[in-house]
C-alpha cells in the first residue's frame, strides 16, 4: 500500500485525537471513589462514558432504548459522525418516523468501554502516568462493557430498559444485558450474533491484531507518545476484517473481477482489481476515525465472550427465570455469525420457555446487512419493538401517555 | 361448551380455516399457548384478541415468520420435527398444531414431543376416511384431491395423512387421552355428537381433538 498520509489525513486524525479526551457528545465522568469493577480484576478508576440521546424519556420512564453499537461502530447513531462527517451508522434504523422511532423512544447509545470516541479507553491518559495508557489499560470483556452502560443507565436515572438491540457485538452486549440485568430489559434484540464467539472468528480477529502489531509505528503499543500511528498495520486490519462482513455474492456483484480505471492488468501489484481498491479505501478511511489500540482490546473482548461458559456451561442457565421478550434476527449470507448460531441462542431460550421470536431475512448483502437498507429487517424490529412498547404502555408518536 | 358455528366469511375464503375458532375455543383464557404451524399467525392473533392469550408460535416458512413478528407475534422459525425437543416438559399449557401432523415426517414422535411440553394438546388434521376421499379412489382410481386436500400427489407436502379411526388407534397406542374429539363437514359444520362413530370418520371432512396424557 502506497499510502502517504496527505495533509487531509492529518486534519482528520487529530480531529479524531480531539475526540478521545473532548468528545462531542454528552459525556458523564466517574472519580477515583467510583470505579468501574472489571472481569479481569482491575477496577478502573477514574473513568468515562461518551454517549448519544435522541427523543424524550417520558415521566414513566418507560420508553428508554438502549442501542449497543458494533466493534468499530459508536455512539454517533443518527447523527453526523464528528470526524468523518458522515451521517449516523444507523439511520435507517434509528430517527423520526424509523422502526426506531425518536419522536416516540428515548434512545440512548454510548461508546463502549475500550472505545476511542470519548469513552475511556486505551487511548485515554493514565492517571498513573499522565500519558495515554496504551497497553497498560486493562483487557475489558462484554459484561464490562455492559455494566459501564448500566451505571450509565443508573445516572440518566432509568431504572428499566423498554428494549436493548444491536448487531454483531452490539448484539453480544444485548444477550449480556438480558443475562445480567434480566431484570432491567423488557424487550431484547439481538441481531446478527452468537453467544460465543467462534475459534474462526478469533482467528480473524488475531490475523487483524497482529497485522497491527507488526507495523514498526505500532511502537509496542505507544505510538501516541511517539506521534506516530499505525496505519498501515490498522488498514490491513480493516481490509481483512471487511472481507468477513460481506458475502461471496455480494462482492461478486459489486467488483466482480473488474479492473480499476484500466484496460487490462499490468503485471504488477498496484489496485488492478476493482475489489482491491474497494478495500484499500476500507482501510484507510477506517484509520482516519478509529485507534489501534481500541482495535486490540475490542477484538479481544469479542473473543473472550462466551455466554455458556459464564453459566456453568449451559446457555440456558445464562436466561433461567427470564420475562424478557427475545427477538433475535439473522441474515443467509452472514457466514461471521452464521444463522446456526442465532439458533443455538433460540434454542436455549426456548428450554426456559422464554418468550421469543426468531427471524432470518433472505439476503445476500453478508454480515452487514444489518447496517443497510434491508425492508424486512426494518419492518420485523420495527414491528417487535413497537408491539412491545404497546404492551408497555408506551403511546404512539402524537398521543398521549396512555393510563 | 357451546360451539360458535364458524361465519360465512370464515367458511368462503380458503386463507381462513374452519378448524381455527373450534381450537380457539377450547383453550381457556389467559392460558400458555404454543401454535406448531402458524402459518401467518390468523390463530395467535384469534387468540390474543378474544380470548387474551399471549401464544407463541414456530413456522415453517420465513415469510410466515417475519409477517408475524413484525405484527407484534412471537414466533420462531422451526419445524415441527426438528425443534420441539428443545422445549422443556410441560412448558405450555396448550400446545397446538393445526393442519400440520400429516406434514411431518415423524407424526408419533411429534405427538408424543406435544404431549411432553403441553399440558393439553389440540390437534386438527384432514380426515382421509371422508366419503369423497374414498369414492375419488374407488371410482376414479387416482389419487383423492378435495377442498382441503387440492394438491396432486406429486407437490402435496401432506406425506402422512390418517383417518379419523387411525388417529385414534394412534392416541390409544402412546397413552393419549382423548378428553374432546370433533369432526366437521364440508361446510365447517360440527357433526352430531349423536351420530356414530364410523359415520363421523365418513362425513367429517375434517377433524378436531383435544388431548391430554
Amino acid at each position: 500500500m502506497n499510502e502517504n498520509p496527505s495533509t487531509e489525513a492529518f486534519a482528520s486524525h487529530s480531529a479524531r485525537l480531539a475526540q478521545i479526551a473532548n468528545p462531542k457528545s454528552e459525556i458523564v465522568h466517574y472519580g477515583d471513589d467510583d470505579p468501574l469493577p472489571l472481569d479481569c480484576g482491575v477496577k478502573l478508576a477514574p473513568f468515562s462514558i461518551a454517549y448519544q440521546t435522541y427523543g424524550t424519556l417520558n415521566a414513566a420512564k418507560t420508553n428508554a432504548v438502549l442501542v449497543c453499537h458494533a466493534l468499530t461502530g459508536d455512539q454517533h447513531v443518527a447523527n453526523e459522525h464528528p470526524v468523518t462527517g458522515k451521517s449516523g451508522w444507523w439511520e435507517t434504523m434509528v430517527g423520526p418516523g424509523k422502526p426506531i422511532d425518536t419522536n416516540r423512544y428515548f434512545v440512548i447509545c454510548p461508546n463502549v468501554i475500550g472505545g476511542c470516541m470519548g469513552s475511556t479507553g486505551p487511548a485515554s491518559t493514565n492517571p498513573a502516568t499522565g500519558k495515554p495508557y496504551g497497553l497498560d489499560f486493562p483487557v475489558i470483556t462484554i459484561r464490562d462493557m455492559v455494566r459501564a452502560q448500566a451505571r450509565l443507565l443508573d445516572h440518566l436515572g432509568i431504572p428499566h430498559l423498554l428494549c436493548v438491540l444491536g448487531g454483531s457485538m452490539g448484539g453480544m452486549q444485548v444477550l449480556e444485558w438480558a443475562a445480567t440485568y434480566k431484570d432491567r430489559v423488557y424487550a431484547a434484540v439481538p441481531i446478527a450474533c452468537a453467544a460465543r464467539h467462534s475459534s474462526q472468528n478469533i482467528a480473524f480477529h488475531e490475523v487483524g491484531r497482529q497485522a497491527v502489531m507488526a507495523d514498526p509505528d505500532w511502537c509496542q503499543g505507544r505510538y501516541i507518545d511517539e506521534g506516530k500511528s499505525p496505519r498501515k498495520g490498522l488498514a490491513v486490519a480493516r481490509m481483512a476484517a471487511h472481507i468477513t462482513y460481506l458475502s461471496d455474492e455480494t462482492l461478486h456483484r459489486k467488483f466482480g473481477r473488474n479492473l480499476q480505471d484500466r484496460e487490462k492488468v499490468t503485471f504488477g501489484f498496484d489496485a488492478d482489481f476493482q475489489v482491491e481498491s474497494y478495500l484499500r479505501h476500507q482501510g484507510v478511511s477506517f484509520v482516519d476515525r478509529f485507534d489501534a489500540n481500541s482495535y486490540l482490546y475490542i477484538t479481544r473482548a469479542m473473543d473472550y465472550f462466551d455466554l455458556a461458559a459464564d453459566h456453568g456451561g449451559v446457555l440456558a442457565n445464562a436466561f433461567t427465570g427470564t420475562a424478557t421478550r427475545f427477538c433475535l434476527v439473522s441474515f443467509t449470507s452472514d457466514w461471521l455469525f452464521p444463522t446456526e448460531e442465532s439458533r443455538e441462542v433460540v434454542h436455549a431460550l426456548n428450554a426456559v420457555a422464554a418468550n421469543v421470536s426468531f427471524v432470518e431475512i433472505e439476503t445476500d448483502k453478508g454480515h452487514d446487512a444489518f447496517l443497510l437498507e434491508e425492508p424486512e429487517l426494518l419492518a420485523t424490529i420495527g414491528g417487535f419493538v413497537s408491539a412491545a412498547a404497546l404492551k408497555r404502555g408506551v403511546a404512539l408518536p402524537g398521543e398521549g401517555e396512555l393510563p | 361448551m357451546n360451539i360458535t358455528v364458524p361465519t360465512p366469511q370464515l367458511r368462503s375464503t380458503d386463507t381462513a380455516r374452519v378448524d381455527l375458532l373450534l381450537i380457539a375455543d377450547m383453550v381457556t383464557r389467559g392460558a400458555r399457548v404454543l401454535d406448531i404451524g402458524c402459518g401467518d399467525g390468523l390463530l395467535l392473533r384469534l387468540l390474543a384478541d378474544k380470548h387474551g392469550v399471549d401464544g407463541r408460535g414456530i413456522e415453517l416458512s420465513q415469510a410466515g415468520v417475519n409477517t408475524c413478528v413484525a405484527q407484534g407475534l412471537s414466533v420462531i422459525q422451526g419445524d415441527a420435527d426438528r425443534d420441539l425437543i428443545y422445549y422443556p416438559d410441560h412448558a405450555f399449557d396448550y400446545v397446538i398444531l393445526s393442519q400440520t401432523i400429516q406434514a411431518t415426517h415423524r407424526p408419533r414422535l411429534v405427538l408424543e414431543q406435544l404431549l411432553r411440553i403441553g399440558r393439553h394438546v389440540v390437534i386438527s388434521f384432514p380426515n382421509f376416511g371422508h366419503w369423497r376421499v374414498r369414492s375419488e379412489l374407488l371410482f376414479k382410481g387416482t389419487m383423492p384431491r378435495t377442498d382441503t386436500l387440492p394438491e396432486r400427489w406429486y407437490d402435496t407436502p401432506n406425506i402422512h395423512l390418517c383417518t379419523i379411526k387411525d388417529f385414534v388407534a394412534l392416541c390409544d397406542d402412546i397413552g393419549a387421552k382423548v378428553e374432546r374429539a370433533v369432526a366437521l363437514n364440508a361446510y365447517g359444520y360440527r357433526l352430531g355428537v349423536s351420530m356414530p362413530f364410523f359415520m363421523q370418520n365418513l362425513f367429517g371432512q375434517q377433524a378436531v381433538f383435544l388431548l391430554s396424557r
